[in-house]
């Protein structure tokens, strides 16, 4: 069978399978967000947390995918078989590249500016929330971005630990020693990469402060 | 004892005794024994190498730092009685290159004193505009721009006009025109001169130009490795007998340092 056959064949399948990836990462990269950007902002502050919390964000990263999801299954509550243990693996895997480029972001305004702040009398949250942040968001989206297309691709993994998503065409064909199978969920999932990183590039131009 | 006297109310900023140092190993010290007051409406320049201690000095004034010893007093208070957000949102600051947001409009910069003060949107416009003249900038051309649309010296009038949006009696700045080009620094250098006696501020200027301090200030204070070495009206400082004032003054010699 020819890939484009198992395609049209499949589509209705594969539509759900890609909405269910969609799903997946759009909900991990919301908690994603959630937790490193207000961690970010938090590590400007107070810098002996910031060695910890970029050293523990570095060490998920280290864990291969495959380990992650693995380790994961035997704890409770958050482990176990299915979408959530998914989520948890794909949120830590996502958490570097934003608290890294958050940080960056925040710490990277022009000392000039934030010296006038300071002497102007803004408090250290006004300035944090007023000067830092809006100077901040074109890098700090740019670290979504990073984690975005990570995260699609890593994503296509979580269903070896039965998350759904485009992965399970990619096992299905590798266990049926079928290329058709594979692309069925290689190439939707590699279209969802590109275009996440296009949209967010355009963004992230959007934001850019000069 | 010396009993303690309230600040005479012509004195705008007192120093008392300071020392500053950085706590590193071994200590540096940055300023020491600095005893100096600013009368109300004059213009003290605070003239030096770099690293000699002057923008330190400024610094101790709006508490961006605080004295290791001694004290500073602003309006008869010493600054670490003092609220550090209160004091600085009462004392106007420029700084070279001006700082200004490039979030921000030419319009929300000059605004931002007044909008942390919360003051109601008709009154921070009609200011806004009036400061933006008083720099000799057109509202209408520049009041919706953004900071890195205008020159390095159109920049620099914002900077000013911010400073001075919400009316403080005290003016700092850190070599303000030191970035500039040196004819637009000449244009501003006149300008705000003019501005300074018109406005009646207490104005403490850093620089280390010595053309630009006797020029502006109506006193001149040399500052030299952290200690205060010369303190005299611009008419008098070329006179004083100190081997920094020779150096400084040698600058000025037109003959030095240009060769046939």
């Amino acid at each position: 069978m020819t890939p484009w056959n198992f395609f049209l064949s499949h589509r209705s399948e594969i539509f759900h399978a890609t909405l269910d990836h969609l799903t997946l990462v759009v909900i991990s990269m919301d908690i994603a967000i959630a937790i490193a950007v207000p961690l970010g902002m938090l590590i400007v502050q107070h810098r002996h947390l910031r060695t910890i919390a970029l050293g523990i964000a570095s060490v998920f990263q280290t864990i291969p995918s495959l380990a992650l999801f693995g380790f994961l299954i035997p704890i409770p509550f958050i482990g176990g078989i299915g979408r959530r243990t998914a989520i948890v693996a794909l949120v830590l895997y996502a958490l570097l590249p934003i608290l890294r480029n958050t940080y960056v972001g925040l710490s990277g305004v022009d000392p000039a500016i934030l010296e006038a702040a300071e002497a102007m009398g803004m408090t250290t949250t006004q300035i944090l929330l007023r000067v830092r942040l809006p100077l901040a968001l074109s890098v700090i989206l740019a670290g979504v971005r990073t984690a975005t297309v990570i995260t699609i691709g890593v994503a296509t993994i979580a269903a070896a630990i039965g998350a759904g998503g485009l992965g399970t065409f990619i096992f299905r064909g590798v266990a049926m020693v079928s290329d058709s199978v594979i692309l069925a969920g290689a190439i939707p999932a590699a279209l969802l990469a590109i275009f996440a990183d296009l949209l967010l590039g355009l963004l992230e131009r959007r934001l850019k402060v000069i | 004892m010396i009993a303690k006297i309230a600040a005479p109310s012509d004195v705008a900023i007192e120093f008392r005794g300071v020392n500053y140092r950085i706590n590193d190993i071994p200590a540096r010290v940055i300023v020491s024994n600095i005893s100096l007051s600013i009368s109300r409406g004059e213009t003290l320049v605070l003239l030096g190498r770099s690293g000699s201690g002057k923008t330190t000095l400024l610094k101790l004034i709006n508490r961006m730092l605080a004295p290791s010893q001694g004290q500073v007093f602003v309006e008869g208070r010493a600054t670490t009685d003092c609220d550090p957000i209160r004091l600085r949102r009462g004392i106007g600051y420029v700084i070279q290159e001006a700082g200004l947001f490039p979030h921000f409009t030419i319009a929300q910069n000059v605004a931002l004193v007044p909008t942390l003060e919360k003051w109601d949107s008709a009154r921070i416009a009609t200011r806004v505009e009036e400061l933006l003249r008083l720099v000799g900038l057109d509202p209408a051309e520049f009041s919706a721009r953004r900071p890195h649309e205008l020159s390095g010296g159109q920049r620099q009038r914002v900077g000013v006009a911010r400073a001075l949006a919400a009316e403080p009696p005290i003016l700092l700045m850190d070599e303000p025109f030191g970035a500039l080009d040196p004819v637009t620094r000449a244009e501003l250098q006149r300008e705000f001169g003019a501005l300074a006696r018109r406005l009646n501020k207490t104005i403490v200027f850093v620089t280390h130009d010595i053309r630009e301090a006797l020029l502006l200030g109506s006193r001149v204070a040399l500052l030299h490795a952290g200690h205060l070495v010369a303190l005299a009206p611009p008419q008098d400082f070329l006179r004083l007998d100190h081997p920094e004032v020779h150096a400084f003054s040698a600058c000025l010699d037109p003959s030095d340092g240009v060769t046939q």
